[in-house]
């Protein structure tokens, strides 16, 4: 081989491992799981495929089961990464100043996220428990009745969110302090000859310059609540996210078709629909992202 | 830097030995499933189970380990028996992950026999055809495939009987004496009736019954013909057996006598303890469970007594040997060695699961329980065990249960309308069977 060969070649194999690793863990999977989606195939006999078609497909539109995990996984999602987003972004704002022992504030933030999801899932079930449960205790010495969190459809969506919010708080409140940080001084300063408060420094510094900061987190929060499977199944230790389906999220749902009742093909079919249905969630907030800077261009 | 070449040759070599290395252990392994690691090996033997057998609580097998010094047992459980079966049926798929000996639920051996019997090994291929005439006809038969496989040993089986604080009976005003009890709830009318008398002047924080699925599991129990007929059809909408079940569990929602738990959650673990609820009904596998949430302080506070409307049958077990098991022979000596009639009745008199093997139960008759009370256990669940009709299983059996489960939870906990949840477990039946 030639010198110059290699060189053009060189950068190739400096990608290969990725390319080779995404194909056969990233693509491959993808594929595949399409292929079985058009079958009828048990996990009990999986040797045994029955050409369904788009089968799979059509019966989720007449499924009670399905459209009850989709809007469960739109409520869980709001009532998680809306608080999530907003209190990291205040957090972020107040760690931007100086404090003492800022670096131990910075930390301890991330240990939540550092945390496994199985150990804080439990731990919160345990704070909401309906006889015994510190929450409920709480709750009484304000004079509250006691609260069944997990059969309750808004109590057990909640006690859900409240431990994707606690999960998820710290690692978006790093990111915003990061994107902060790029700001220029020169701006905040300006801004406090002009004699502006904290607050409308806030609302007219920090936020236009966090801007493709915020849009980057509301995206990978999107496709996490898209996803949300570990909180809402750990919750109840319950494949069908409680009695009534009450927190089953479409993540859940899928792992109740293929694990719980075996139905692989079924599985694949809702695992497709929620890959697609991130892709357009990307899509639309990518949109929005786009009008906002180009109305910002003409302004 | 300076010479990368040895550098090379050196993680070349370190490759070379580390493939080498993998490949003499995938030799090894595949060698000593056929052979037992040489002569005087030690073996592992791999138990996996859920709920509480109590083989280890027993002392059953540091007994083996003692007859077999070059065996050794390690145990895995998982309390749920729902979770056990899915990762059982992820790992018979996959064919990887599975131990020597695998425990399956009454519920689930239709499935087997009639779904998976390649992935289980014939104990007839190990001489288990002369243990036929040991065992109940029927445990038998249900491990039986068509052609005549045998593809598990029964452990147990399930009779039916109500368990009962009597110290939270007399602090209500109740009668305590087992006969007593037993007379005053010959009918499921008679205890519900007994339930609301306890309601009335019961100790706080307590209630009759910890679910009301416990109810309707052991009143399904009582019937023949439960989810399926003997033609394999699914008929539990409009059978009676399932329906009566159901209107007595919505009947005890509506009183308000359940203490609303989720069977097998921790809060219903730790309700043992803390005396939540006054009587549980419990087939003979439960007393090992009480004993172990419970625990030693709640001694001699627990009784038991003949259950309401007849005798009936919740479950037993088998243990099975997996194709895939790597000391089949092996695991098939400890099968039987532990559902042989001596270590059946040991395990009973210890922890109350009732016998399967024929001999045994004739063993156990004048068994009596300290920790309930001394209460006769031999007779009472050998008496229902004689007397419970033989149970057509169906192959989705535990899918079909689990659902009503399901359903009769949102009535008692969340106050849905029963026809509404009926309706709901009928969708989520379909659903389940797709």
């Amino acid at each position: 081989m030639t010198r110059t060969a290699r060189k053009a070649l060189a950068p190739y194999a400096f990608v290969a491992p990725f390319f080779t690793l995404f194909a056969a863990f990233g693509l491959f999977p993808l594929l595949y799981t399409a292929y079985v989606s058009v079958y009828r195939v048990e996990l009990q006999n999986p040797g045994e495929m029955q050409w369904r078609g788009l089968d799979n497909y059509t019966a989720l539109f007449t499924d009670p089961f399905f459209w009850t995990a989709l809007r469960n996984t739109f409520t869980i999602g709001a009532l998680s990464t809306v608080p999530q987003l907003l209190i990291a972004l205040g957090l972020a704002h107040v760690l931007n100043y100086r404090l003492r022992a800022r670096t131990f504030f910075r930390t301890a933030l991330l240990l939540p996220y550092a945390t496994s999801v199985a150990a804080a899932s439990l731990i919160f079930a345990q704070l909401f428990g309906r006889d015994f449960g510190l929450v409920n205790t709480l709750l009484g010495l304000v004079g509250f009745d006691p609260v069944d969190w997990q059969t309750g459809t808004a109590a057990s969506q909640i006690a859900v969110s409240s431990i994707v919010v606690w999960r998820w708080t710290g690692y978006n409140t790093l990111i915003y302090l990061a994107g902060m940080q790029s700001i220029p001084g020169e701006l905040y300063e300006a801004s406090e000859v002009d004699g502006a408060s904290k607050w409308q420094q806030f609302l007219h510094v920090t936020l236009p310059g966090l801007r493709p900061t915020i849009v980057f987190t509301v995206v990978v929060s999107t496709i996490g609540a898209t996803q949300l499977f570990g909180e809402p199944l750990l919750f109840e230790g319950s494949v069908s996210g409680g009695i009534s389906h009450q927190y089953q999220t479409l993540g859940l749902y899928m792992y109740e078709q293929g694990w719980g009742f075996f139905h692989l093909g079924r599985a694949a079919a809702i695992a497709w629909v929620m890959f697609l249905l991130i892709v357009a969630l990307v899509g639309v907030n990518a949109l929005f992202a786009r009008r906002r800077s180009l109305k910002e261009a003409g302004r | 830097m300076s010479n990368p070449r040895p550098a090379r040759r050196t993680t070349l070599r370190l490759g070379a030995v580390a493939l080498t290395g993998a490949l003499l252990a995938a030799c090894g392994s595949g060698s000593d499933a056929k052979s037992p690691e040489g002569a005087g090996g030690q073996v592992t033997l791999t138990v996996d189970l859920f709920g509480a057998f109590g083989y280890q609580e027993a002392g059953l097998y540091a007994e083996y380990e003692r007859l077999h010094p070059n065996i050794k047992i390690k145990q895995t459980d998982t309390e749920d028996e729902q979770d056990y079966w899915k990762s059982l049926q992820t790992r018979l798929a996959g064919g990887g992950g599975l131990a020597d000996v695998q425990a399956l639920e009454m519920g689930r051996i239709a499935s087997v026999t009639r779904k998976q019997a390649d992935r289980f090994t014939d104990l007839k291929e190990y001489g288990a055809a002369a243990l036929q005439g040991e065992f109940a006809e029927a445990k038998w038969a249900a491990a039986t495939t068509g052609d005549g496989k045998v593809l598990g040993l029964g452990t147990d089986v399930g009779p039916e009987a109500m368990c009962y604080r009597s110290d939270l009976f007399k602090a209500a005003g109740l009668p305590t004496d087992r006969a007593e009890l037993a007379t005053a709830w010959a009918t499921w009318d008679g205890y519900l009736e007994l339930g609301r008398q306890y309601r009335a002047k019961a100790p706080a924080g307590s209630s009759w019954l910890d679910s009301v699925n416990s109810l309707n599991a052991v009143m399904v129990g009582q019937a023949k013909e439960r989810y399926y007929d003997a033609s394999g059809t699914l008929i539990y909408e409009n059978s009676p057996a399932v329906k009566s079940a159901w209107d007595a569990s919505v009947k005890a929602a509506a009183d308000g006598l359940s203490a609303k738990l989720d069977q097998w959650s921790p809060p219903w673990n730790q309700a043992f303890a803390s005396g939540s609820f006054a009587t549980m009904p419990c087939p003979a596998w439960m007393l090992g469970y009480i004993k172990g949430q419970a625990g030693d302080t709640a001694k001699g506070k627990w009784d038991v007594a003949k259950l309401p409307g007849g005798a009936g049958n919740w479950g037993g077990s088998y243990l099975a040997v997996p194709r895939a098991a790597r000391h089949k022979k092996e695991a098939y000596e400890l099968v039987k060695w532990l559902t042989a009639p001596e270590q059946q009745t040991e395990l009973f008199r210890k922890q109350g699961n009732f016998p399967s093997a024929v001999k045994a139960i004739g063993q156990i008759a004048d068994a009596r329980d300290p920790y309930f009370s001394d209460a006769p256990i031999g007779q009472i669940f050998g008496d229902a065990a004689e007397k419970s009709p033989v149970q057509v299983l169906g192959v989705h059996d535990k899918d079909v249960a689990d659902q009503i489960t399901n359903a009769l939870s949102e009535v008692e906990r969340k106050g849905t309308p029963p026809e509404t949840a009926w309706s709901n477990a009928k969708k989520a039946v379909k659903n389940a069977l797709g």
